[in-house]
């Protein structure tokens, strides 16, 4: 079985995959919007970039907070980042749905600490984000009204515990093999951020394939939640690359400012590359008749994804689109008392240090 | 000596049940600093606890996973103060505050257990608990001394809290004999220490003592408050559907 | 919206090294941007001292004075051990 270690990559074969890649790629493989609400793309705004700018990218150099840059770029980073942001965040959902259930007390530790992790995640990403001229509170505000997207992925339920399981492999799977190259996008802040993600997300991906590895290798009752969980998770992870290229009018100007290097559809090939062999490991099926190993292409070949369900998700449609948004404008919304006394708190100490040093 | 069990389950449904509530709030806390907190904290309680059970359950070959799993309610023998919903931040940093504060002269005293495990397991935890009263102090300061609404809120959780608190000073449940062989630490004792250091932190945070007497709460002896049942029913509830398997 | 101050944050991994940059948080005060830090960025033992630095207090060079800043350096190539001659077979030199 290939074993990820992101970032950290031994093998030959992930390491020239990391060092091919050099910037911005989508994050989770899609940004969340529908083809509709998408930008037009403005290739031809070449002429508008500052020249140390294309220095910089000529030359696979780091764009940092304070260098001259395009406002499409920094507009276009600032939501990509945002949104990933957003993901981790609402994304401790569903998982965090089974901590009070989890089935022995070390699930229920590492459940705890992968959530925990999504929450750091987040942090560092926003502020990655502001490091771009926004704040925080923006954003969320963004997110709250529903401005600002989050992964669809996050938009389905968990309702064995096998989903726990079936996330960390094949939707932390999926996240990995789009946020390795991330490791070295151009955007110095972002490019760091991912580093630490990748690094500390290394166990997210091997724990939930442990705990189907468990499930598979245990009772028939077991054996069977952990293949419905397999059978629900595997076309919305698939759909987490984002539409084919040909769709997906962003992809465009990315490339054209190196700010994706790798195309949905090859990215999506790859983690099915990965993940069949793995799925045999499992002793798993995956829920497509089609895929085979096709010795000329030298990649399995699988049943082209159908988007009507992701474009359906991601106008609000999915099972938990709501639930999701209003769990978290409730967390926000209950905690602004608190917020506000912290802050108050902190003035009235500045005052009385103002106030002892005046006398 | 005697066997520490039934004071060593005591100590470690606390734990679990304490690190059971905090789990709530991944996901909910008032700002994404705070979830990480949070669940740091969380993770710290669980980690006690595991250690307590597999101590406790070591003598009669039951795993750490059999007794938080197989036990029923009336077996539990956590203070009812620590089972209760705790859906408001106050109330939450309220808890914690009283909860740790005990916990940390609890196992500072127990660092010096005769019983070797007992002890090590402690002087762990004497670190971790340190910084979760660090943590609740400055949030109990904040929001007592912040703005009028979080100075009501937090004398309202305060005020809701402070009776449970006495049912960590209880020695009824314990076998005194353990207290005499050096392997307990006599409840009783903290009271003076643990309230102290809370009405300290209260009167720092502008916010007054109680006066209210202790509430009726009997966990110690398995007579539990009624959010207790529910508390066990979502935590056992999928670990005993599938009888011994592994997960 | 109200938003708390930005922090940026430094630890010192181990003893013997220098703080480095981790990253920022919001915490409405200096205690709690300490305590934050250590949640959020020492989760797995990165860290054994920390620095929480209010954002506003950093003043920072600008990129448009880069070259004035930075290139001076550039010629004085005598600061760099490598630029002097030894004799073959002086060693501890």
């Amino acid at each position: 079985m290939p074993r990820l270690d992101p970032c950290y990559t031994r093998t030959p074969e992930m390491r020239a995959f990391v060092t091919r890649a050099v910037t911005v790629g989508d994050v989770y493989g899609n940004d969340f919007t529908t083809p509709e609400q998408q930008p037009t793309p403005v290739i031809a705004d070449r002429p508008d970039e500052p020249a140390s700018f294309r220095a910089l990218l000529e030359t696979d150099g780091r764009v940092e907070p304070r260098d001259e840059m395009p406002e499409g770029y920094r507009k276009t980073l600032v939501r990509q980042i945002a949104q990933h942001a957003h993901s981790e965040i609402i994304g401790m959902q569903p998982e965090g749905n089974w901590i009070s259930r989890a089935p022995s007390l070390r699930r229920k530790a590492i459940l705890m600490a992968k959530v925990q992790d999504e929450a750091g995640h987040g942090l560092y990403l926003y502020a990655a984000a502001e490091t771009l001229g926004v704040d925080r509170a923006d954003l969320l505000d963004q997110l709250h009204s529903g401005r600002q997207k989050y992964s669809s992925i996050f938009n389905y339920p968990t309702l064995t515990w096998a989903d726990v399981g079936a996330i960390g492999w094949l939707v932390d799977g999926a996240a990995i093999v789009n946020q390795v190259p991330l490791c070295r996008c151009s955007y110095g802040p972002y490019a760091r951020a991912m580093v630490r993600v990748c690094k500390e997300e290394s166990f997210h991906q091997r724990q939930g394939f442990e705990i189907l590895h468990t499930l598979s290798h245990g009772s028939e009752a077991q054996k069977a939640m952990a293949q419905d969980a397999v059978n629900r998770t595997w076309w919305p992870s698939l759909m987490m690359f984002g539409p084919p290229d040909d769709d997906s009018p962003n992809s465009a100007q990315s490339m054209a400012w190196g700010i994706k290097r790798f195309s949905n559809d090859d990215l999506r090939q790859r983690f099915i590359d990965m993940t069949v062999p793995q799925a045999e490991a499992l002793g798993l099926t995956l829920p497509d008749d089609a895929i085979r190993w096709n010795e000329e292409r030298g990649h399995y070949d699988f049943t082209p994804v159908d988007f009507t369900e992701l474009f359906e998700v991601i106008r609000g449609n999915g099972p938990c689109n709501e639930q999701r948004l209003s769990h978290r404008v409730k967390a926000h919304e209950d905690g602004a008392w608190v917020r506000e006394a912290a802050a108050a708190y902190a003035d009235k100490q500045a005052a009385r240090h103002a106030q002892e040093g005046a006398a | 000596m005697s066997t520490p069990t039934a004071y060593v389950l005591a100590l470690a449904d606390d734990a679990l049940i304490s690190s059971q509530r905090l789990g709530w709030w991944i996901s909910r806390a008032p700002q994404l600093e705070e979830d990480v907190a949070m669940a740091n904290i969380g993770l710290d309680q669980l980690g006690q606890a595991r250690a307590l059970l597999s101590l406790a359950g070591a003598a009669t070959g039951r795993s750490e996973d059999d007794l938080a799993y197989l036990r029923n309610e009336r077996d539990f023998r956590n203070v009812c103060l620590v089972e209760r919903e705790q859906a408001d931040f106050g109330v939450a940093m309220a808890r914690m505050l009283v909860f740790s504060t005990w916990q940390h002269e609890l196992y500072s005293a127990l660092s010096g257990s005769s019983d070797a495990m007992l002890a090590a397991i402690s002087a762990k935890a004497v670190k971790e608990t340190a910084y979760h009263v660090d943590h609740a102090t400055h949030w109990v300061l904040r929001l007592g001394d912040g703005t009028d609404e979080s100075h009501a809120r937090m004398q309202a959780a305060v005020d809701a809290e402070w009776p449970w608190r006495a049912e960590l000073f209880e020695t009824e449940f314990l076998d005194d004999s353990l207290v005499a062989d050096g392997v307990a630490v006599d409840p009783s004792g903290l009271q003076g220490p643990v309230e102290q250091r809370l009405e300290a932190v209260l009167h720092q945070a502008t916010l007054n003592v109680p006066d209210t007497t202790s509430a009726y709460s009997k966990g110690r002896l398995g007579r539990h408050t009624e959010a207790m049942g529910y508390l066990l029913a979502e935590m056992q509830h999928l670990h005993r559907s599938h009888p011994g398997v592994n997960w | 919206m109200s938003q708390e101050p930005l922090w940026e944050v430094f630890i010192r991994s181990r003893r013997g090294m220098s703080h480095v940059h981790a990253g920022s948080l919001h915490a409405a005060d200096a205690e709690m941007a300490l305590r934050n830090a250590r949640d959020v960025y020492t989760r797995r033992q990165e860290g054994v001292s920390i620095w929480v630095v209010p954002a506003s207090a950093i003043e920072a060079s600008s990129p448009d004075e880069k070259d004035a800043f930075f290139d001076p350096a550039g010629d004085k190539v005598y600061r760099h051990p490598t630029f002097y001659d030894v004799p073959e077979g002086v060693q501890h030199l």
